[in-house]
């Protein structure tokens, strides 16, 4: 009792507290415990399908207080999106208490992401005298598994790939202890109670258990073998970082001739030895969310080319799980840790088939026995002038929902997403939920892949989708998808279109008229060519392509893509006729041009784009940069790399074009870069004019639409604008000229992101069908 | 009297019944398919069934350009028709052959295809025994279309079918594939492609007539014609819900045919073929089956390439590095998807 008289006087209240968003699995209701006991708050704290729910009973200074805290300072991984108190009348509650986990209908409850391992418990896994000395699945409520070992909501250990293993009495304790960090976390585990790993060779046999694991993957890297590890959300392949033979047979073993490998390395002191850092680079590769990013490399690091070849960059992320941070405790600081599958193929997640799928890549095998329920990729970024652009959105971020300018109470809504970077996306209310990285869906295994993936996000989301957004490329497996998916209703959306209202609902926009400058690779058009090079006018219910680069045929089709000397020569014969023929036969000698001529001249399987993309190909091709894609956008990020910004003016300048009724025409610039290339002007400088040039063609449509339209806000999007160069040259131009640019950050300008503008504007002409 | 330019092109009078049409009918059907039922010359010609069953198909060709490396459209009627019977497991016996010729055809191009047609009919050990003649005006018909019908009979015994196919069943083709389809067309769009590919255009019922002597396993057949190996392979699958996994490293194409094909960014499991089918066949005959194509058949490179699996109507190629891809009917040129 108290013994003060005006506190006695306080009034008595009780309220009950929801709160929704990503609250399960983060600490909160211990947090919450131990907010009040300090508030002396009486009571409970429930997980709730829906949200966690308070019932806190107390004088209402201390009330108000506590709800304040919980709202200002919840706990470091925690994200409240929804808040409502209301009162009750008092009980005359004795005690706190943590009432277990309530199952039901309602689905409104988060499921948090994939956290990296937290400061204390690391600690841990290298103290010999803790009992977590060594073990690689220590967690804690601020760290360790989430989404990828989530089967069912609500977040409880049973509902998750935790369930086999039965908590020991030392950690039961821990467990139960509200004042202990690993209060209720689910996936708590130690040596003795928890999952364990084992190395086996590529026959299954076992090579080395529990005790040994660690020395026999240390030797087996050091040997120059491939060890394919089971990680967070899927296998990794790793070798030696600086093994060039190692590297070598990576490659070729998995079919990946170029495309660079991403680097794990021992800490934020060995990736400043390789790269050049930012302050922001810094926080987010130490962040919770662990990303690959992708890092200038230090002109005179010591690493061998292949890892990254013709590039200045290097994907690098740090250890992000007590199994990565122990291997790491040897002899290497560096390992090529890339993801674990063929080219093309959805990660490898299970035992079983990475002993069988990756048996020809790798030599052994670092297996352990706790289920991955949902796979997920390495996310990719890359910072630009302090701020994080998203290339690859999967591990860490998934489940967090973007939220988006949208009324609640509509429909439930599935964007279906691309066909090469899939990604797809549930909205539901005001929050969109992207899928995590999908990937490649032009194989059975994809397809599968995207089909499962949908099944399982529908039941952690708790939504159904009751429309069904899509591609409207004819060929798109993804759309065939989703017309497989349940829904009343089915809606087609323009590559492009989908694209501008990715970004537009990235930036919280309503529907409002804008410019979209889509620079893209390309896409359906509904006039039946490939487009990829917009200026539009419209919102999310309609738009109008205003103007666009001039199209090119693509002879052979889609192979014209994986080789870009074709679309090179075709740029050249189709723009600048017999003149350009020459200049292709002087530049592409031992290629059959004369045959590429008649296919063009034909038409026989040549489509035509108008793809930025393809612009790019064709320039890089000529520049004899890069002759043939082995991976996607390999050109136009090669001929990226060649820029310097620190020229003066002979880089500076741009070629000549010209944009004639809506049309924008590349002779005159394709012949200037002929005439530089063949007087021997350096590859560097060409490429700077060439990037200064879209440049210009992009500023001055927008100018052009602007005055016509009275349009001041841009939005950006496609993949050509992960080309920061472009990206930071468009984006200070326009917004010295006075106009609002909107750009991605947290969703991928590339095809990771049109779910997200597939499912708005499936919302907004919804909305508009219901007026 | 017809004067010389009369005499080297097809006239409408050549199809009017009259003197023209005797004449072309004597001195360049008659001598090249003469066999005792034709040369009875009556309303309809007349032979004998000794019971049993008897097989029909009939199918009109119409190819732009009528002659290319390695056949014609006379040929192609022949082995086209004497095919689709010998798939079905009928040995081939009479054809009729029906004409629509656009006026102003060159005789001497009318002959050449007639005598390829006699030379085919020969190789296949079957008789021309019926055919007409029309004449349309210039437009109206492109150069030359030939309509021929087959007649087969069918081995007591002989059950081939969809309903036979089973799980674990291998599929063999008998040789190369795209090369009839990649021929005409190289012919016909005249890229300036110097190419050794000809048409594979050959009659099977010889090699079929065997194989079903000696492979009680045999399920199924069919020639690799129209929308080639993957629309055919789709089409089996479709119709017999059962799905089909084909693996791609085994599938033969000649080097010359994978450089055009890839030069053109065509896929040569689309091509047409005139000489190649598909068995399916009981997975225990397979082995014993190819080795007899290979050697009695002389396809060197008829290859096992691939299985029937309990399924949905799909057909997957396995490619090399693990994964599938599922194959389609042919529907045009597909745009591309990579953005
Ligand atoms: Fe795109
Ligand atoms: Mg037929
Ligand atoms: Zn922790
Ligand atoms: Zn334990």
């Amino acid at each position: 009792m108290a013994k003060n008289p005006a506190a006695r006087s306080q009034k008595t209240a009780r309220y009950h507290v929801l709160i929704r968003g990503v609250v399960q699995g983060v600490g909160f209701r211990p947090f919450v415990y131990n907010l009040a006991r300090r508030w002396a708050i009486k009571g409970s704290v429930l997980n709730t399908p829906t949200g966690v729910i308070i019932d806190a009973e107390g004088e209402e200074k201390n009330i108000t207080l506590f709800l304040k805290e919980i709202q200002e300072n919840p706990p470091r991984l925690s994200k409240i999106t929804f808040f409502q108190a209301h009162e009750l009348p008092v009980r005359g509650y004795t005690s706190f208490q943590i009432l277990s986990s309530e199952t039901g209908a309602g689905k409104d409850a988060l499921v948090p992401p994939d956290v990296a391992t937290c400061t204390e418990c690391r600690e841990e896994i290298f103290d010999k005298n803790d009992r977590h000395y060594a073990y690689p699945f220590t967690n804690c409520t601020n760290c360790g598994p989430r989404f990828t070992i989530i089967r069912e909501i609500p977040y409880d250990r049973p509902n998750t790939a935790m369930a086999p293993f039965s908590m020991c009495s030392e950690c039961a304790g821990e467990y139960g202890n509200p004042g202990n960090r690993r209060f209720h976390a689910q996936p708590v585990a130690c040596p003795g109670c928890g999952p364990q790993v084992e190395v086996r060779d590529r026959n299954g046999k076992i090579a080395a258990g529990k005790e040994n694991w660690l020395q026999k993957c240390w030797e087996i890297i050091q040997k120059g073998n491939i060890l394919a590890l089971k990680g967070l959300g899927g296998f990794h392949l790793t070798c030696d970082a600086r093994n060039k033979e190692a590297i070598a047979a990576l490659r070729q073993r998995k079919g990946r001739d170029a495309k660079p490998f991403a680097v794990m390395c021992r800490d934020l002191e060995t990736a400043e030895k390789y790269c050049l850092l930012d302050k922001r680079e810094r926080e987010i590769l130490s962040s919770p969310q662990a990303p690959i990013v992708i890092l200038r490399r230090k002109p005179d690091a010591e690493l061998p080319e292949e890892l990254a070849p013709g590039l200045n960059t290097l994907g690098v992320m740090l250890p992000y799980t007590p199994l990565h941070l122990l291997l790491f405790s040897g002899p290497f600081d560096l390992l090529v840790m890339t993801s674990g599958n063929y080219s093309g193929l959805p990660l490898v997640k299970d035992n079983a088939r990475a002993l069988n799928e990756l048996g020809q890549i790798a030599d052994y095998f670092l297996l352990h026995n706790r289920d991955i329920v949902n796979r997920c990729d390495d996310s990719l970024v890359r910072v630009i002038d302090g701020e994080t652009h998203i290339i690859r959105r999967s591990r860490g971020y998934v489940p967090h929902p973007i939220p988006v300018l949208r009324q609640p109470g509509g429909p439930v809504i599935l964007g279906a997403g691309g066909e090469m970077k899939n990604c797809f996306c549930l909205l539901k209310n005001d929050l969109a939920f992207m899928s995590q990285y999908i990937g490649e869906i032009d194989s059975v295994e994809g397809e599968e892949n995207l089909f499962a993936s949908l099944i399982n996000f529908q039941r952690l989301i708790g939504a159904v989708p009751e429309i069904v957004a899509y591609d409207a490329h004819p060929g798109y497996a993804s759309a065939r998808v989703a017309r497989l998916i349940p829904a009343r209703e089915y809606l087609a959306v323009q590559h492009h279109h989908a694209h501008f209202a990715s970004c537009m609902a990235e930036n919280g926009m309503g529907n409002e008229e804008a410019i979209g400058v889509i620079l893209d690779g390309t896409g359906y058009g509904p006039d039946g060519t490939l487009w990829g090079f917009e200026i539009i006018a419209g919102s999310y219910t309609k738009f109008r392509r205003v103007i666009h680069l001039a199209g090119v045929p693509l002879p052979g089709g889609e192979i014209a893509i994986r080789q870009p000397w074709r679309t090179a020569a075709a740029y050249l014969i189709h723009f600048l006729g017999a003149r350009g023929k020459q200049a292709a036969e002087s530049i592409f000698k031992d290629k059959n041009l004369d045959v590429l001529e008649k296919m063009i001249v034909k038409g026989f399987n040549s489509p035509l784009s108008s793809g930025c993309g393809r612009l790019f190909d064709a320039v890089a091709a000529i520049l004899g940069v890069c002759l043939e894609n082995t991976y996607e956008g390999q050109a136009a990020i090669e001929l990226g790399e060649l820029i310097r910004e620190d020229r003066g003016s002979t880089a500076s300048l741009a070629y000549p074009y010209e944009i004639k009724n809506g049309v924008i025409a590349p002779g005159t610039m394709i012949a200037g870069i002929i005439k530089d290339r063949l007087s021997g002007t350096p590859a560097e400088i060409i490429s700077t004019r060439f990037h200064n040039t879209v440049a210009a063609m992009v500023i001055e449509a927008v100018e052009t639409v602007s005055l016509n339209l009275n349009l001041k806000k841009v939005v950006l999007s496609g993949g050509t604008w992960q080309n920061h160069y472009l990206f930071r040259l468009v984006k200070k131009t326009l917004e010295k000229r006075g106009y609002r640019v909107l750009y991605h950050r947290r969703v991928p300008a590339n095809d990771g992101g049109i779910a997200l503008g597939q499912a708005m504007i499936a919302h907004w002409r919804w909305l508009k069908k219901c007026v | 009297m017809p004067g010389m330019k009369d005499k080297e092109l097809v006239l409408l009078a050549h199809g009017d019944g009259g003197l023209l049409s005797r004449r072309l009918l004597e001195k360049h059907f008659l001598p090249c398919f003469s066999n005792e039922i034709l040369s009875e010359l009556s309303d309809a010609s007349v032979f004998t069934v000794e019971g049993g069953r008897v097989a029909v198909s009939t199918d009109s060709f119409v190819i732009d350009p009528i002659f290319f490396p390695g056949g014609d459209i006379g040929k192609l009627a022949v082995y086209g028709t004497v095919n689709d019977l010998a798939v079905s497991g009928a040995r081939p016996a009479y054809l009729t052959a029906s004409f629509i010729i656009e006026e102003g055809f060159p005789l001497t191009d009318l002959d050449k295809i007639v005598l390829s047609m006699a030379e085919a009919a020969r190789r296949a050990g079957v008789k021309i025994i019926a055919g007409d003649t029309k004449v349309v005006g210039r437009g109206q018909a492109d150069k030359i279309f030939i309509t021929t019908t087959g007649i087969g009979f069918l081995p007591p015994g002989v059950d081939l079918g969809y309903h036979r196919l089973e799980p674990g069943d291998r599929v063999i083709v008998n040789g190369s594939l795209g090369n009839h389809g990649l021929a005409v067309l190289l012919q016909r769009e005249t890229f300036g492609i110097a190419s050794q590919v000809e048409s594979d255009c050959a009659p099977l019922n010889l090699i079929i007539e065997k194989l079903l002597q000696r492979f009680e396993g045999i399920k199924l057949m069919r020639d690799l014609t129209r929308g080639g190996l993957a629309t055919n392979a789709k089409e089996i699958a479709l119709a017999s819900k059962a799905d089909i996994w084909l693996e791609e490293q085994a599938l033969p194409v000649d080097e010359a045919v994978k450089g055009v094909t890839e030069m053109l960014g065509l896929d040569p499991l689309y091509l047409a073929n005139e000489g190649k089918f598909l068995v399916i066949v009981s997975a225990g005959e397979a082995d014993t089956l190819l080795s007899f194509l290979k050697e009695e058949g002389r396809s060197g490179n008829a290859s096992l390439i691939g299985e029937v699996k309990a399924g949905k109507g799909n057909v997957y190629l396995k490619t090399a590095l693990g994964g599938a891809r599922k194959l389609n009917l042919l529907a045009g040129a597909p745009l591309p998807r990579i953005c």
